[in-house]
């Protein structure tokens, strides 16, 4: 199974990927959800839907079915100061 | 007069730009439509130095130059068109200091269509806290043009932009990328098909119908020969176009723009924590709106009742002092309640307005958005739908017009369609008396029935406004894709000019534009019900006079009693008893059907209307009611407000479309009398089949 932004925990972040291209609007691409940069899970609302992202410094929300069409890496890093 | 300079103010949303907007043209701007659509066009006029004025146009807030709804269309079809009389002399693309890459996108594209184009970066008085510094001089050199430092809630750096608008001859235009570089065959036969163009407008014009699709663009360039590419090769063009153009960016602002990221997040994430919190965010949203309208009632309770007074006085005033005849009549009875029954909404429209002009400015709106979405959407509806629902529990007025925020047409059409449904103000005066007279004063459980019925109504309202909501969504055919993305802008104390200008605008667009029809409306219903066309109506006095001849009367219950008789014998009297055979399978006279019909001017009118066919004299409410107790039904020969009679009415008053002025609101955010009309035909329809029913089965 393929990890999307919809696999992310809170807090958590990950690097795009791939995008499914089809079914993703340009918009997205114009906000920064472009493959190669990072996103964070802010906040998810009840029932993990919307979720609430920041992605390459854009600060937004979007659907669960969306979050599911982008690709990523988890980035399993404990930043320590 | 000089010809003015043509701007245009163009940026993403959230980054300030109308107030950027309000400090450039301060109260000389002026709101309207573009033709044939509901998009909002403000535009205003500016004076800069050497008596030169400039005429500036605020754009839609857009992301990108590919549109995805009617707002951002807007944008890109004035951009693509040089003929189009709003074109651009100059743009000033507004960006935030904080979101500058981002922002930053939509310029190169503005550059790439070689408009001359100053940059704005907005926001300005937060660098010291983010910990950013700005090379203005070597960005100014990298993206070609010039820049302004602004701060719109400081005031500072609008001069700067007066100044470079006015030097807008000297800016550079070559733009900042090549987007051919993504697939140079591709471009270059393009550009071949169609030599005189400029390329990037060719490209936007062929991609323009990838995102969003039906779209009549005659003033344009037709490139629907040119389809050499598939949809999903476009897509993946625009793709790598987005990345070229982030690429760009991201070198630039790399030596221009540093962040010092021992600044930390602040202010966002700890509220955020709380405000959108499974729990605490709606237990504080809940609170924010019961704060809200407890205080819209209160609040707009006494200069309306001020407003009452004030034009009932102001009309005895005009009976008194203009010589009498029909003129005065339709002064003093037609036109100044008129007007008043226009006025009177003013309070609650501005009132609802200064809280959602709040809550959008401080930028919490986004997250109630962001919390009620996933339960919004089933019922073809979205988070952003909250708001005016509720606000339809004071007034469905205010309500429609809050839906502008929106931005997916079909939702919002849902939302104004559905929110008439919610129990309004006006409905609770028409309850209140029904639910006296009909339903028992006991309690069973330490509950009142009466509060219970009360209860019962309001839970209605709101259940047929989702259920209908749902049906709507099944049924509707969507044109244009939907797709939710809310941005989660940065939390901002408001700023007081851009609230207070929101507020004088709403109320300007109700007074001006649905005032006009209910003026014409509550005119015709005035005439309906104080003419005749039988000899009845102009002798009332003498008739009614010669009948109690030689009894005891005073002289009040007189002229009660002729004015009951002349409302009997007035068209809008003919109306009802017209109706009457149409409303007595509902358990309802002809006295109840004039009623009805002079209600249709607002709901409340209902109890006045029975006051004076009742002829009682006063208004008061145990007056009223003890007379309609007493009433007889002329069919049954029993109670003519009985259980079955009573539920049924009040049935009625909660599904019918029983108010012009809403009717007046939608026909003008919708622009068309095709969805008042629906509203009508269905809501009415359905409260008398409901109304019916409920008579039919508890006679």
């Amino acid at each position: 199974m393929k990890t999307t932004i919809a696999h992310l925990k809170r807090g958590e972040k990950g690097i795009i990927k791939d995008i499914s291209i089809d079914n993703v609007p340009v918009k997205l691409f114009e906000m920064g959800c472009l493959p190669g940069n990072e996103v964070e899970l802010l906040q998810v609302a009840p029932f993990r839907d919307p979720l609430y992202l920041n992605i390459n410094g854009s600060f937004f929300s979007i659907r669960r079915e969306t979050a599911l069409l982008i690709e990523i890496e988890k980035l399993n890093e404990t930043r320590a100061l | 007069m000089s010809k003015q300079i043509k701007v245009a103010l163009i940026g993403n949303p959230n980054t300030g730009k109308t107030s950027v907007f309000n400090q450039l043209t301060g109260l000389n701007q002026k709101v309207g439509n573009y033709p044939g659509i509901t998009v909002e066009k403000k535009e205003g006029v500016c004076k800069l130095p050497r008596g030169i004025k400039a005429h500036i146009l605020d754009l839609p807030g857009t992301y990108s130059l590919n549109a995805t709804s009617l707002d951002e269309n807007v944008v890109i079809e004035l951009l693509l068109n040089k003929s189009h009389k709003d074109f651009p002399d100059v743009a000033v693309v507004i960006s935030d200091v904080e979101n500058l890459k981002r922002n930053l996108l939509l310029f190169t594209q503005i550059k790439d269509l070689k408009i001359p184009a100053i940059l704005a970066i907005n926001m300005a008085d937060r660098m010291d806290r983010k910990g950013i510094s700005l090379d203005i001089e070597l960005l100014e050199k990298k993206l070609n043009t010039k820049i302004a430092l602004v701060s719109s809630r400081k005031g500072t750096g609008i001069d700067t932009i007066k100044e470079l608008i006015l030097e807008y001859r000297k800016l550079p235009t070559e733009p900042c990328v090549n987007a051919s570089v993504i697939d140079k065959d591709y471009f270059e036969n393009l550009q071949n098909a169609f030599p005189d163009q400029e390329l990037y407008k060719l490209w936007l014009v062929i991609t323009q119908d990838v995102n969003f699709v039906q779209l009549n663009r005659h003033t344009i360039p037709d490139t629907s020969s040119f389809n050499t590419k598939s949809r999903s090769e476009l897509k993946r063009l625009q793709q790598k176009e987005a990345i070229c153009r982030y690429q760009f960016i991201n070198g630039t602002l790399k030596e221009g723009y540093k962040v010092d990221a021992g600044a930390a997040k602040g202010l966002r994430a700890s509220l955020d924590r709380v405000l959108t919190h499974k729990v605490w965010g709606y237990v504080i949203f809940f609170a924010i709106l019961l704060l809200i309208f407890q205080t819209i009632f209160n609040w707009s309770q006494y200069p309306m009742d001020y407003i009452d007074e004030l034009f009932a006085s102001f009309s005895e005033w005009a009976k008194a002092t203009l010589p009498a005849g029909v003129f005065t009549n339709l002064i003093s009875e037609g036109l100044i309640p008129g007007i008043g029954g226009i006025v009177i909404f003013i309070p609650q429209i501005a009132f609802l307005f200064l809280f959602i002009s709040l809550l959008e400015e401080s930028g919490y709106m986004s997250r109630v958005v962001f919390l009620m979405d996933k339960g919004m959407r089933r019922f073809g509806l979205s988070g952003k739908s909250v708001v005016p629902l509720i606000s339809g529990t004071a007034c469905a007025i205010p309500a429609v017009m809050a839906t502008r925020n929106i931005e997916n047409w079909k939702e919002r059409l849902i939302t104004i369609l559905v929110t008439p449904f919610m129990t309004c103000s006006a409905r609770l005066p028409v309850y209140l008396i029904i639910i006296a007279l009909v339903i028992p004063d006991k309690r069973f459980m330490g509950l009142n029935y009466q509060g219970l019925m009360l209860m019962a109504l309001y839970l209605i309202g709101f259940i047929t406004a989702v259920g209908s909501a749902y049906l709507l969504h099944k049924v509707m055919k969507t044109r244009t894709k939907s797709f939710f993305m809310v941005e989660m802008p940065n939390y901002k104390v408001p700023l007081l000019k851009n609230v207070a200008l929101t507020v004088l605008e709403k109320t300007k667009s109700f007074v001006f534009g649905a005032g006009k029809i209910i003026l014409a409306i509550s005119i015709i219903l005035w005439f309906l019900a104080s003419n005749g066309p039988s000899d009845k109506y102009a002798n009332a006095e003498e008739i009614v006079t010669e009948k109690h001849r030689g009894q005891d009367i005073s002289e009040e219950d007189l002229n009660t009693e002729i004015a009951s008789y002349q409302l009997e014998n007035s068209y809008i009297g003919i109306i009802g008893k017209a109706i009457e055979p149409a409303i007595q399978p509902l358990g309802y006279d002809w006295k109840i059907g004039i009623a009805l019909v002079s209600s249709f001017a607002a709901r409340e009118v209902f109890v006045g209307t029975l006051a004076t066919i009742y002829s009682v004299g006063s208004e008061e409410e145990s007056t009223i009611k003890n007379r309609m107790a007493a009433e007889i039904n002329p069919v049954t020969g029993g109670k003519l407000f009985n259980l079955a009679s009573g539920v049924s009415l009040l049935l009625f008053y909660a599904f019918a479309m029983q108010c012009m002025s809403t009717l007046a609101i939608v026909k003008r955010e919708t622009n068309s009398w095709k969805w008042p009309m629906a509203q009508l035909i269905l809501m009415s329809g359905f409260a008398y089949i409901v109304a019916l029913i409920a008579y039919q089965v508890l006679k």
